[in-house]
């Protein structure tokens, strides 16, 4: 990238392109956190089989460092079991992306109580 | 270091539409040469008034002095060169109340924050004060001036435009308004100097502040107009420097840019007026057609030349003006997230005072865009922002579960 930019490198081309970025159809798990009034607001749809991950999808409403970190988490989040998942910290979403400014941390804390969330709906549907 | 000339050819051969003269413009090369000229010369400090090259120093100032002045039709004995506009509108404002102790101070809620926060100190002072709340296109409304008027003497101070949502206030009526109750006028015309006419005279403002680098000269230094029957103390104790309203060693090359940046703009004012204006009504037509969920900010007669402001339902502002500018538009925020990205935590990341005071809706706007064009501003410019723009709103649409939340309510209440 040859352009200044706030964030990381990493950040940005999360931010442009984002990765599995959209709806999912029949999803086993959605986790919503935040509101616009907030600032920033993210759904995080995730497919579920024999206790993995094999899909993750979100869509976000929010600034570029809560798209980047939605998107990291999504990557992240493929192919893991669900107790591994759950093991996912903010600070881990955060390290992947190369570094978030302090102002900017709440984004990826928002990451990872959709994650939360996501596996509260799947334990919720399963009882 | 890269020169001046390569600068501007890098600027004009890749994309880079710079919307953000609100916050800075660039200084312009003639201001440059000045300044270059002017550190160069081998001068000494103008309070050293008897050797050559201290004379030489002043005459630079008496110079700048009489081209700024003219600027704001104002006489050069009457203005003060400061640091720039925060430094002016506290040594107005401060200064002008501890000359003036039974005056109380008057200000809006959409005032810049060097204004505004100057309430905080000034209750301690026992100063009586109000902070007059302006209407949903940002306008003061005199009905409530004149009644905050009533009690006694103040010094009111409302900047012509305001540089977020670029409205427009009236200047002449708030004017006649503040004289006809034996008040004096403030004025902060940082966003608007360079952009429209100003005349002190005409427009009854008794002090002026104006900024150098919003007006295409250097940043760090700015000046007071200080209506000659008006008594100002100084708020820093130091020598006579500015009729010891303002002292310390003047900052002789700034000064002279911001002079050689006056003079170049009084010449052709009018017409880059004229441009600006209908550049941005048609700038705003064309949103308007084309960006799904814009709401327009402001004013929409009563505002600056090239200054258009909106914010979009279901998208947050900083991530458009991250999109505008990885496409070479420098635009300006009052977002909440991106107004202080270097903040210590989040805590600090606060909504825009002004689109709060204009009754912006928190709930659904997350971050406003002000697109703020100059002179330098071409008519490709300006397709350029009316080509992308839209597409860039439908992308973080798509990614908004905030807008698929609207759409499924929608097609609900449509059955």
């Amino acid at each position: 990238m040859d352009k200044p930019f706030p964030y990381s490198e990493i950040v940005m081309d999360h931010f442009a392109n984002p990765r599995n970025m959209g709806d999912m159809e029949n999803p086993s798990a959605v986790g919503n956190v935040g509101n616009p009034a907030c600032g920033d607001m993210m759904r995080l749809f995730l497919k579920i089989e024999n206790g993995v991950i094999v899909d993750a999808k979100f869509k976000t409403f929010g600034c570029g460092a809560a798209i980047a970190s939605s998107s990291m988490l999504t990557e992240m989040l493929k192919g893991k079991t669900l107790e591994e998942a759950l093991k996912i910290s903010n600070e881990e979403v955060v390290k992947a992306l190369g570094g978030l400014p302090e102002a900017k941390i709440h984004c990826s804390v928002m990451a990872e109580e959709a994650l939360k969330a996501a596996v509260n709906d799947y334990e919720s549907k399963e009882e | 270091m890269i020169s001046i000339q390569r600068f501007f050819k890098t600027v004009q051969t890749e994309k880079f539409a710079y919307f953000d003269n609100i916050n800075t413009t660039f200084p312009d090369p003639r201001v440059i040469r000045k300044i270059n000229e002017v550190l160069s010369s081998r001068l000494g400090n103008p309070s050293s008034h008897i050797h050559s090259a201290g004379v030489a120093a002043g005459r630079i100032i008496d110079e700048a002095r009489e081209k700024v002045s003219a600027l704001i039709g104002a006489s050069p004995e009457n203005l003060i060169f400061t640091s720039g506009a925060t430094e002016s509108n506290n040594l107005a404002i401060t200064g002008f109340l501890k000359a003036n102790p039974d005056f109380g101070f008057i200000t809006s809620n959409i005032e810049h924050f060097s204004v505004l926060n100057q309430v905080r100190s000034l209750r301690n002072d026992d100063i009586d004060i109000s902070v007059l709340e302006v209407d949903r296109y940002g306008l003061v409304d005199p009905e409530m001036l004149e009644k905050a008027l009533e009690n006694n003497p103040s010094i009111v101070s409302l900047s012509i435009a305001n540089p977020e949502i670029g409205t427009m206030q009236d200047i002449e009526k708030i004017s006649d308004i503040c004289h006809r109750h034996g008040s004096i006028l403030h004025s902060d015309t940082t966003a608007a100097a360079g952009l429209i006419e100003i005349d002190v005279d005409k427009m009854g403002i008794d002090l002026l502040t104006l900024s150098a680098h919003n007006l295409y000269g250097p940043a760090g230094v700015g000046a007071l107009y200080v209506n000659k029957n008006i008594k100002l103390a100084s708020i820093f104790e130091g020598g006579n420097q500015e009729s010891g309203v303002r002292p310390g060693t003047e900052n002789v090359p700034g000064i002279a840019g911001m002079g050689e940046a006056c003079d170049m703009i009084k010449n052709d004012l009018k017409s880059h007026e004229e441009r600006l204006k209908n550049l941005r009504n048609n700038l705003w037509k064309s949103l308007e057609e084309s960006v799904r969920f814009i709401n327009f900010t402001g004013h929409p007669e009563k505002r600056l030349p090239g200054h258009v402001s909106f914010w979009v339902e279901h998208i947050e502002g900083e991530s458009l003006l991250l999109l505008l500018s990885m496409n070479g538009i420098m635009a300006s925020s009052g977002s909440a997230c991106s107004s202080n990205l270097k903040a210590k935590d989040e805590d600090e990341l606060m909504a825009s005072h002004v689109l709060d005071a204009v009754g912006v809706p928190s709930d659904i706007c997350s971050g406003s865009i002000t697109l703020s064009a100059g002179r330098y501003n071409t008519e490709e410019d300006f397709n350029y922002v009316k080509s992308v723009l839209p597409g860039l709103v439908e992308k973080l649409l798509t990614m908004s579960p905030s807008y698929d939340d609207y759409t499924k309510n929608k097609e609900t209440a449509d059955g």
